[in-house]
């Protein structure tokens, strides 16, 4: 099964062996990861999935699309020009069987 | 020990027993949900749920174990019958009688339904709950004509996705334009104009006057003009009714959902309604209003958490809303009347484009199609209350991100009562 490595910004790590074709978002929430809220339900309208893809993986992810790209601009926490991704919008699967992320410290706006 | 009871185990339910304890309550939490599930997202079930290839298993609001981890006595499957504000006490369907300190009432909505001849006929589907969305979900692969009564939201989303997967789709609307309460006219138009493109037989100006069959099982929809459309699955979404009876019988103020004020307080001191069943007192409309959101919900879980735990905050996010319909991402910001004055910013027949809507030169809400940055800048412009005017938008120049990121050295009440016919 492909792993997920939660890193949080306190140091701890969660990791999730996810069930192939899920997202970085659905598995975070499915396994009561927290640090990802995904309100949207993973369509790229909410932002509240944000993750700093660590630098080891960042050549394996797929392109993003305009939706990803545009939301990226109005994550709570800042965007790194590289690592910054949503979550729903990372599968893990076949071409992606381990990924580590560090989770930013907001989702929303306090 | 004090104990908050809340009644519901959706969005607003399971938000609020997470943010109590984030607020560092540390009271007994009771939280009753009817539906057998664990508590999931309604939002992708008339979207992405409906398509062929869905795996079909719901995204939960939170993992199985939030509830033991966050101390939540999570009462699945578990109906509350009655409320006795008096004794401060719930009776639930499992026989059990609890004693609160606080009430919260996240119970809801329902759809509303239709009541026309032939209405108890097989193959007529409402939309809102996993159960109904797997049922649907399997009946898409073996029906062939499909009439949606309503264009709504839920109507309209659900069309583009039967459509989407090769079905014929008619979609019957009693008013003139389909999402007409909520959007403005162009708005509503640009997806007439696009869900007819994409072949769905839209018709407007026709409401449901029978359903027809043979053998118990649908075959037809006879519109209000006399025309029969031929169908083997019906989808029925024309609105919901606030689930407030409960309420009621508890002698709360009721009127279009539960009565609150502007810290969600309900007309009992000791009880408390948040979500699609509440109607509030809106900051940004100046009316009461009541919503049916996620955007709705959650927040006003968050900051009735702040309430409750003895900061009392009276809540006033902005509201927003957002749509998938087929390939079209329609997010909204603020509420929009259809008699807004609008203003289009950008090209619409690139599929990506903006309308901001005016009431007497102030802007109440702006609707961006497939532009997720411009939602999210015109969604700082409303909460700031940032003076932007007709005139800016038609600019040529204007820039609603360079906009959003203005600073204003105003007083919140001061920007509030702003003459919004000040150039900035």
């Amino acid at each position: 099964m492909p792993k997920i490595f939660y890193h949080h910004p306190g140091g701890a790590t969660d990791v999730i062996d996810a069930v192939p074709g899920t997202s970085v978002m659905r598995a975070a929430i499915t396994n009561g990861v927290n640090g990802i809220i995904g309100e949207c339900g993973g369509q790229a309208m909410c932002a509240t999935c944000h993750v700093y893809v660590r630098e080891e993986y960042i050549g394996a992810l797929p392109a993003m699309n305009e939706d990803e790209e545009e939301m990226l601009d109005v994550t709570s926490s800042p965007r790194h020009e590289q690592r910054s991704r949503l979550g729903c919008q990372i599968k893990v699967g076949p071409s992606l069987e381990e990924i580590a992320v560090d989770l930013p410290l907001t989702q929303v706006q306090p | 020990m004090s104990r908050i009871v809340i009644i519901g185990g959706g969005q607003a339910g399971v938000q609020l027993a997470d943010s109590l304890r984030t607020e560092g309550y540390e009271g007994a939490i009771d939280l009753f949900a009817e539906e057998p599930h664990l508590p999931y997202q309604r939002p992708p079930l008339s979207k992405d749920f409906m398509s062929e290839n869905d795996s079909a298993s719901p995204l939960p609001l939170r993992a199985d174990a939030f509830f033991g981890e966050r101390a939540v006595e999570f009462h699945r499957g578990v109906q509350v019958t009655a409320v006795d504000p008096a004794g401060q006490t719930v009776v639930a369907s499992d026989g059990a009688t609890l004693a609160y300190t606080h009430l919260v009432f996240a119970t809801g909505a329902r759809n509303r339904e239709i009541a026309v001849p032939g209405s108890e006929l097989d193959g007529i589907r409402y939309l809102r709950t996993l159960d109904d969305a797997k049922a649907l979900q399997s009946e898409l692969g073996s029906a062939r004509h499909v009439v949606v009564i309503g264009a709504g939201f839920i109507g309209l989303e659900f069309a583009a996705a039967a459509r989407k997967r090769g079905l014929d789709v008619t979609v019957l609307e009693f008013g003139p334009r389909p999402m007409g309460r909520v959007l403005s006219r162009f708005m509503s138009g640009y997806f007439a104009d696009m869900h007819t493109d994409n072949g769905i037989k839209l018709k407007l100006g026709e409401g449901i006057a029978s359903l027809t069959g043979t053998e118990g099982k649908i075959t037809g929809a006879v519109s209000t003009t006399g025309t029969e459309y031929p169908a083997d699955l019906v989808v029925v979404g024309i609105g919901v009714l606030p689930n407030s009876e409960l309420a009621e019988q508890a002698c709360l103020e009721t009127d279009n959902g539960i009565v609150v004020d502007a810290c969600l307080r309900t007309s009992d001191p000791y009880i408390f309604a948040l979500g699609d069943c509440s109607s509030y007192p809106s900051a940004h409309t100046g009316t009461r209003i009541r919503l049916e959101s996620v955007q709705n919900a959650t927040d006003q879980a968050r900051s009735l958490a702040k309430t409750l735990t003895g900061k009392p905050t009276p809540y006033d996010s902005l509201p927003w809303f957002w749509s998938q319909q087929g390939t079209v991402k329609l997010q909204i910001a603020g509420i929009i009347h259809s008699d807004d004055e609008s203003i289009v910013r950008g090209e619409p027949a690139s599929g990506k484009f903006s309308v901001y809507c005016f009431r007497d030169g102030r802007l109440t809400g702006v609707e961006s199609v497939n532009s997720p940055s411009e939602h999210m800048a015109a969604r700082k412009v409303l909460e700031q209350r940032l003076p932007l005017t007709p005139e800016l938008v038609m600019d040529a120049d204007f820039d609603p991100k360079g906009f959003s990121r203005q600073l204003v050295f105003l007083k919140p009440n001061d920007a509030k009562n702003l003459e919004h016919s000040a150039t900035v």
